[in-house]
């Protein structure tokens, strides 16, 4: 069985069909990059793998259950987490509540115990803040915990979002465009920051992302979208020499 | 003993101090009771602006209708104590739990909406409360409920604005205030993040009104006479102009608005009309001059409470990541 399974969905709004008949399985332990020119509808299947959309068209199972019409917070209880393309960390929050936000649905005390302050409140929030460090530390954000998000510079506020997408402790780990906005060094690093993550935390992962050399780079397996319809699925090597793919996306590429 | 411990111990006591010393200063009638009952307003203004706060500040939600909470906790109380001669503290309690209840009811088609619309809701349900007390002739119809016992005084005011205070505050500084905040700053994110928004928003809705609720239990039986046009949405306004002026998101701004408003309205009582042009452009020339209130988002150190003692800096032995 698939850790997830996407069977035919489409997405329309009104006229516009961005998603079309989008099929994606997803063994455990894998890294699948998902690309395609501006527009595909890349980001619209992440919104209807996370319950942002609900298809209007087809079927998404999670570990066997299915998910096509649960809500976002419900998905993401269940073990799918994502970053998304246009940073949405909790900018007037500091670094450390972003990260304890994350771990809130797991938090187990009451509002009474927040109100009196007492020993079980105590004990929870300082096991979350413990668990927080800790994560801020493997991203070396630790020192760092006290600033506002929004004052993190641009490199950092992607690791936080990462980080805080972590801390929900998904199976499933869905990045949009980790490496927008990088410089070639910048996301030399950030793969090798993804390939360590999928390691230490036994992640699943699906990218989004136009930088080809991070794309060709760390994934297994790609699957190309060109208006909405998956127009090719494989290797890096069997992509790059893809025709259809060279056409729809790859061919601007080369040239310049 | 470390300063910033120093400063809270002070700061309790000074409030301590604050509300023997005006107990006193009323009862040996060194404050006249005209004065009396500007302070006693000026505290059930900041549990109104606190709760509001709640709302509009820490959830970044916008609703305009909070007079309509503080109108059913006044007539649940009044019920309470003339119609069934309950003790003050019940019908108090009952007041803030049955508008709890009302909050959380009227949350539920409100938070289908967000921004504008839920604003005009809001609006919305305080008008159909106002006109709801107009109709029923059990409450006494226009002519409002008379004869409530003069129950509230400074001390039970007191009381209550304080722990009101505290424990919105040990909220906002929970995991709850900080599942609020995140909902203000990027609700798809929060929703992302394992958060039941909508559940998380009718905690806070029904939080806000049980206060409200108190705030008009007491309100009422200091005055000892309610009527459904206290409770328009003149009254909701005032908190608005109350909140905004000591800053959304800062309970301190709060106290700060609602004492200086509720001051200012009282201090210009001389002047007349002009009561009504004075007041507004102050709050015109705030609002131009610090957009985000007197205290915006900001609280001073020594009313933040304490984190737990959690290991921040002590240095656990994990691999980097690089």
């Amino acid at each position: 069985m698939s850790l997830l399974h996407a069977e035919h969905c489409s997405m329309h709004f009104k006229g516009l069909k961005a998603v079309q008949d989008f099929t994606l399985d997803l063994e455990e332990g894998e890294l699948v990059g998902l690309i395609g020119p501006n527009g595909a509808g890349k980001t619209t299947v992440f919104n209807m793998l996370t319950g942002v959309y609900v298809p209007t068209e087809g079927k998404i199972f999670f570990q066997g259950q299915e998910i096509t019409k649960a809500k976002a917070w419900q998905i993401n209880q269940g073990g799918i987490a994502r970053t998304f393309q246009n940073i949405r960390l909790f900018g007037d929050m500091t670094v450390l509540d972003n990260i304890r936000v994350a771990l809130s649905f797991r938090i187990r005390y009451k509002m009474l115990d927040a109100v009196l302050r007492w020993s079980q409140y105590q004990k929870e929030e300082t096991r979350v803040i413990e668990e927080s460090m800790e994560l801020l530390r493997l991203f070396h954000l630790d020192g760092k915990q006290h600033f506002l998000a929004k004052n993190l510079p641009y490199g950092e506020q992607r690791r936080l979002e990462i980080a805080r997408a972590l801390a929900t402790k998904p199976k499933l780990l869905l990045l949009d465009e980790p490496a927008a906005g990088m410089n070639n060094k910048e996301s030399e690093e950030l793969m090798q920051l993804i390939r360590w993550i999928r390691e230490h935390f036994n992640l699943t992962i699906l990218l989004i992302e136009h930088h080809m050399p991070v794309v060709m780079g760390i994934c297994e397996r790609i699957k190309v979208l060109d208006f909405g319809q998956t127009i090719a699925e494989g290797t890096p090597l069997e992509i790059q020499s893809n025709k259809r793919v060279i056409e729809a996306y790859l061919g601007e590429e080369v040239e310049d | 003993m470390s300063k910033s411990r120093s400063k809270r111990l002070g700061f309790w006591l000074v409030i301590l101090a604050l509300g023997v010393g005006m107990e006193a200063l009323g009862q040996f009638e060194i404050i006249d009771g005209y004065v009396m009952q500007v302070i006693e307003l000026i505290g059930i203004n900041i549990i109104l602006v606190a709760s509001l706060n709640l709302i509009n500040g820490f959830l970044g939600e916008f609703a305009i209708g909070h007079a309509g909470f503080m109108a059913l906790g006044a007539y649940i109380s009044a019920i309470g104590t003339v119609k069934f001669h309950l003790p003050f503290v019940v019908a108090l309690l009952v007041g803030g739990l049955l508008t709890a209840g009302v909050a959380y009811l009227i949350g539920i088609p409100a938070f289908k909406t967000f921004g504008d619309y839920l604003a005009v809701i809001t609006l919305g349900f305080n008008m159909i409360i106002v006109n709801l007390l107009n109709n029923i002739e059990y409450v006494g119809g226009p002519r409002g409920m008379v004869g409530l016992p003069k129950s509230t005084n400074f001390l039970w005011v007191f009381a209550t604005t304080i722990l009101t205070l505290v424990i919105l505050r040990n909220l906002v500084y929970s995991n709850y205030g900080r599942v609020w905040i995140a909902i203000r700053e990027n609700v798809i994110a929060a929703e992302m993040m394992g958060i039941n928004v909508n559940r998380a928003k009718l905690k806070a809705f029904a939080i806000a009104g049980f206060f409200a609720g108190l705030a008009g239990a007491l309100w009422g039986h200091m005055l000892q006479y309610i009527n459904p046009s206290s409770f328009t949405y003149l009254k909701s306004t005032d908190m608005l102009v109350m909140l905004y002026l000591g800053g959304l998101g800062s309970l301190t701004g709060s106290v700060l608005g609602a004492t200086l408003m509720t001051g200012l309205l009282e201090v210009l009582r001389d002047f007349g009309v002009w009561r009504m042009v004075i007041s507004p452009l102050i709050l015109l020339i705030i609002m131009l001059t610090r957009p985000l209130g007197l205290l915006g988002n900001r609280e001073p150190r020594f009313v933040v409470p304490k984190e737990p003692k959690a290991a921040e800096e002590v240095s656990h032995n994990v691999p980097a990541a690089r």
